[in-house]
């Protein structure tokens, strides 16, 4: 009995149970005996009943479907009810027949869906490692970061620590980050790469230091610019980043950081306000 | 320089299974390379049709050599792979696959109805199974095996679920075309046989006088009802 029970939990379904009865008679589907397929199926269901399992519903609809049939069989051909609302000359026995074997083509279907499950299982790709002689010849130069940006412009400023000493002097501004900006992409038109102290070379105190290094972080900022060390601890060197401005009036946002008269602000594109990078 | 051998060695190369159209783009650029060879441009202009031709012959080529390897078509791109016969040892050389846990029987079931007549409703793949798959939907939708592609045009517009291409990578398969039997079935209706079902002979198939039969004449139906009903014994055999 216990064996039963075992047969039970493989079902999938009332269509299933009627396949494994079908294949237990040995006969093709087409020709199978349903009256007698009735007393299996409802025996079976009883059986089930009998080892307390939960009978699903879909099982006792079909049972009810099989009795209908096998009620129906009882009448001559001409005393048949055909009934209300379904196709004339739809008959059950054919369509459980029908979806019998359309549930076994697919079971069928599955079992092989499986094969392949399994066979691919055992399949291996060729998978080749990433080639490294195919990376780029230039080896990733060192980012530069704001310290280090920092730290520079800190060394161009002790030039003037020493010679402004502690004397104050008060004098015009005459430098703006625009003014700037507008200087370091022309410098950069006329070459491809400057260094960084380069920048500096030609200013006079520390505020035209200031300005400069303001326009830098600035142009950093608008992703015009990039830094590069080639090596650790070695020179910075700026170059463009790609796309071209053709003056500092169309890059947006800038305002003058010590410069009394306004940049035009008719072309701004970024509403961030300026924050000079820093 | 034949095409074929062309894709072989950027298929033996390629790290990843590559599409006819990767592959086209692949010829294109070598052409448009700076240092282009001249031997490259005749196959700028290569069409689909000509690479699948060309790789289905290199195919069939590898199958031929029947070497321990063969190039395969999955889901559209093609890559080299083992046969399976070798997994042994290429377990011992790369460890196990990491793939999900095989699927049960009636995730396969249902798997293999939506496979054959996709797009398909949640109902539709009810009624051919004739149990509730709502539990086995989920997994395979949570296994991405199939998806949601849409709502059929009838009352309630329910879903419509169709597989993914993960589904095809999951079983080795090129297309849908790929799939065992796909031709017959797809659409095609259950054939009606020319006989109705046969039921106890002896019963509607046969005049009513004849439901009075004695105990043994039943034995008698009983024996042949497994006989196709058009080899009906005459009921009123001794």
């Amino acid at each position: 009995m216990a064996e039963y029970k075992v047969q039970f939990e493989v079902f999938e379904g009332p269509l299933d149970l009627l396949l494994y009865l079908i294949k237990q008679e040995e006969v093709d589907i087409y020709e199978v005996n349903l009256t007698k397929l009735a007393t299996q199926f409802i025996a079976h269901i009883d059986l089930m009943r009998e080892f307390d399992l939960e009978v699903a519903g879909e099982f006792l609809v079909m049972a009810s479907t099989l009795m209908y049939i096998k009620s129906r069989e009882l009448l001559p051909v001409e005393q048949q009810v055909v009934v209300e609302g379904e196709d004339e000359g739809e008959d059950p026995r054919w369509e459980l027949i029908r979806q019998l074997v359309e549930y076994k083509k697919f079971k069928d279907a599955a079992a092989q869906l499986q094969t392949l499950e399994a066979r691919q299982e055992n399949v291996f790709p060729r998978l080749p490692g990433k080639m490294e002689f195919q990376s780029e010849a230039a080896p990733a130069k060192p980012e530069v970061g704001i310290f280090d940006l920092l730290n520079a412009v800190n060394g161009v400023l002790q030039r003037f620590k020493k010679r402004e000493g502690d004397a104050r002097e008060i004098f015009e501004d005459k430098w703006t980050v625009s003014e700037k900006i507008e200087f370091i992409l022309k410098t950069l038109t006329e070459r491809d790469s400057v260094r960084f102290v380069e920048l500096f070379e030609n200013a006079a105190n520390r505020a035209e230091v200031i300005c400069t290094f303001l326009a830098l972080l600035e142009l950093i900022r608008l992703k015009q610019l990039v830094c590069a060390q080639p090596e650790p601890f070695a020179e910075i060197e700026i170059r463009r980043a790609g796309q071209v401005v053709e003056s500092a009036e169309t890059s947006p946002a800038i305002k003058p950081a010590t410069a009394p008269e306004p940049v035009p602000l008719t072309e701004i594109s970024n509403p961030q306000p300026a924050s000079h990078g820093t | 320089m034949e095409l074929k051998f062309i894709l072989e060695s950027l298929l033996f190369s390629a790290q990843k299974p590559l599409s006819v159209k990767e592959l086209r783009d692949v010829l294109a650029d070598a052409e448009d390379a700076e240092d282009a060879d001249a031997t490259a441009k005749p196959f700028k202009k290569t069409k689909d049709e000509d690479v699948i031709a060309a790789l289905e012959q290199l195919a069939a080529e590898h199958e031929t050599a029947a070497r321990s390897y063969r190039l395969a078509c999955v889901a559209g791109s093609w890559q080299f792979v083992t046969q399976p016969e070798f997994s042994p040892w290429l377990r011992a050389l790369v460890g196990v696959k990491n793939r999900p846990s095989r699927l049960s029987q009636p995730a396969l079931e249902t798997l293999a109805i939506i496979a054959y007549r996709q797009p398909i409703t949640r109902a539709e793949v009810e009624q051919i199974r004739g149990v509730n798959v709502d539990g086995t939907m989920q997994t395979l939708l949570e296994r991405g095996l199939v998806e949601s592609t849409g709502r059929a045009e009838v009352v309630g517009r329910p879903q419509l679920y169709s597989t993914t291409a993960l589904f095809l990578e999951y079983f080795g398969l090129g297309s849908l075309e790929d799939l065992p039997a796909a031709e017959e079935l797809r659409r095609i209706p259950v054939e009606k046989p020319p006989a109705p079902v046969t039921v106890d002979p002896g019963l509607a198939t046969v005049p009513p006088e004849q439901l009075q039969l004695n105990a043994e004449d039943k034995m008698q139906n009983e024996e042949t009802a497994a006989a196709p009903a058009v080899e009906i014994p005459p009921a009123t055999n001794p």
